[in-house]
């Protein structure tokens, strides 16, 4: 199929809390099996602009389309049917489940929505491979029994992933994933995201610029709930807009 | 792995209902009583866990799914002269169809709000049945004429003011309500209400209509207390306005609480415990409430998640 219409597109998205313009009309378009970055100062609205696009919050004004179609109205859970998996930027595992229950959730909304959709009914085998490779892939094979509240906080950022990965979703949202990991772990977590985007497109919120260089085809620059830059981490680095925005505009005082 | 999980609490189950049916050979006939009653209350105590116990949601209405089942039993039987077994069905139905409205209001709110919406709606329930005193006989109740409660089977009919038929009729829907609730929590729909219970939003995030989940499990939970209801119209022969109150709607979370909420022979030890500690202590004292107060602390301070939720916790994981 030739790329002729963006995998997820928005147009005039804003969003205002109060007076505070969060996200305000921001167009962004996003390909198929791209990994982009988005990065910014704290409070620039990246977290909210993700939660526009997956439903967890709903946007004052604008629309936003997912391979084509209109999905400003719908809830989120629907909007995670049709392919939009978001892992939280503070680890929102379920600490009491084992690790195998916590894949096991996103393992089974799969199978159940292949069911419906008038595949063959799924067993308890199935489920069980649908976890055990979602656990292969990020290495937590070996865990799969223990609590989930138990692991040490790198393995619950890996668990988070996996419970994104086991949706198997066209659009994978990863909301500073990196955060508090420490420099081997991050080193594991590039291969792993390298290793996903071959089958999802990945949007990635990030802070550590060493890993968006690293990883990112594309990054996008937000300011102040708005665009402020796109282009290959090449032009990125070399836009001056940019660093002022991290460094400080002469108007701020 | 979780076969084998699964396979022992299996038997684990199994051989409690094994054991209930072996002790009605053993124990003496007071006790058979005792027994046939805490079990029918243990179905309805079953029922709450479903809400309470799995999917988190504190409801302090329940009494008038339970109330629903032995109105919509004993009504049909009394005014009607129609069989236990289809007055049975009309009270199951009659509570499933009660929490599926009340479910549909009630769910839109959460935490301190869900419980007093939930309350104010089994208050209601408990004056709609005063205000038709005329069919209902209010607080002073109707008692069925032993002759109507009679279950008609092809070829047999069992008289169930029988204590033996009792007795075993109440172990038959306990045993099923307790397969049936083993089922559900093994099942993905199970997992999901758990998830509910820890954090409703990843739930969402995971692709879960958290609304209609909820909503399943209230009617599932409606079903089985409004067959523990329905069960005692028939088995004990009395049906009054005193089940509607709000003591029938906290007594269910006391039993869960102490048996352990969320494992799935929590209610029925939770209901045995509660029942002859208040049988007991009262043969003694009239100030057996003192007793039972002190009794329910003591049993929070060393099983603070109930009995069977601190023995999971400590020692074994497997248990449902």
């Amino acid at each position: 199929m030739a790329a002729v219409s963006p995998l997820l597109q928005t147009r005039g998205l804003s969003r205002s809390f109060g007076g505070l313009r969060a996200v305000d009309s921001v167009d962004f378009s996003l390909d198929a099996g791209e990994i982009r970055a988005i990065i910014g100062p704290n409070g620039a609205g990246k977290t909210t602009f993700v939660s526009l696009v997956c439903g967890r919050i709903a946007p004052s004004a604008g629309t936003i389309l997912f391979e084509g179609v209109d999905v400003t109205r719908l809830p989120a859970h629907q909007r995670v049917k049709r392919g939009i998996a978001y892992t939280f930027q503070i680890t929102s595992i379920f600490a009491n489940l084992s690790v195998f229950d916590n894949v096991a959730l996103a393992a089974q909304r799969r199978l159940i929505d292949h069911a419906e959709r008038g595949g063959s009914r799924f067993s308890p085998a199935d489920l069980r491979r649908g976890v055990a490779e979602a656990l292969e892939r990020v290495g937590l094979a070996d865990r799969a029994e223990q609590a989930a509240g138990k692991l040490a906080y790198g393995h619950q950022r890996l668990l988070e992933v996996a419970m994104g990965l086991a949706l198997e979703p066209r659009l994978l949202i990863l909301d500073e994933p990196t955060q508090g990991l420490s420099d081997a772990e991050i080193d594991g977590f590039i291969a792993l995201v390298r290793d996903i985007a071959r089958s999802a497109t990945v949007l990635l919120i990030e802070h550590n610029m060493p890993v968006v260089m690293a990883l990112a085809d594309r990054i996008t620059v937000m300011n102040n709930g708005a665009v402020l830059a796109e282009g290959t981490p090449a032009e990125i680095r070399a836009d001056s807009a940019v660093q002022h925005a991290y460094l400080g505009t002469p108007d701020d005082d | 792995m979780a076969g084998r999980a699964t396979t022992r609490a299996l038997l684990l189950h199994l051989a409690v209902l094994a054991a209930l049916v072996v002790l009605y050979w053993l124990l003496p006939d007071y006790h058979r009583g005792v027994l046939a009653r805490v079990l029918v209350l243990a179905v309805f105590a079953a029922g709450y866990n479903i809400v309470f116990g799995y999917a988190g949601l504190l409801s302090l209405g329940h009494a008038m799914f339970f109330a629903a089942g032995i109105y919509g039993a004993g009504l049909p039987v009394y005014h009607l002269d129609w069989g236990v077994g289809a007055a049975f069905a009309t009270g199951v139905g009659a509570g499933a169809l009660l929490a599926l409205v009340v479910g549909m209001l009630a769910l839109r709110t959460t935490g301190v709000a869900f419980m007093i919406v939930t309350m104010m709606f089994s208050q209601v329930f408990y004056l709609t049945t005063l205000y038709f005193t005329q069919w209902t006989r209010g607080e002073e109740g109707l008692v069925l004429p032993q002759a109507a409660r009679r279950l008609a089977l092809p070829g047999l009919e069992i008289d169930l003011s029988d204590p033996a038929s009792r007795y075993f009729i109440a172990v038959a829907l306990f045993s099923v309500v307790l397969m049936a609730s083993f089922a559900i929590v093994r099942a993905p729909f199970g997992r999901v209400l758990v998830a509910i219970r820890e954090n409703e939003e990843r739930v969402r995030m995971l692709g879960y209509d958290v609304f209609s989940n909820k909503l399943a499990a209230m009617v599932i939970s409606g079903a089985f207390c409004a067959a523990a209801g329905a069960a005692y119209a028939v088995l004990f022969g009395y049906i009054g306005s005193t089940f509607a109150t709000i003591q029938y709607s906290i007594l269910p979370l006391l039993w869960v609480l102490l048996g352990g909420a969320g494992t799935v022979l929590g209610p029925l030890l939770g209901t045995v415990f509660m029942f002859y500690v208040v049988d007991i202590t009262s043969g003694y004292t009239s100030a057996y409430l003192l007793i039972v107060g002190v009794a329910l602390i003591v049993l929070v301070l060393f099983f603070p998640k109930g009995v069977l939720g601190t023995i999971r916790e400590r020692w074994l994981r497997w248990l449902p």
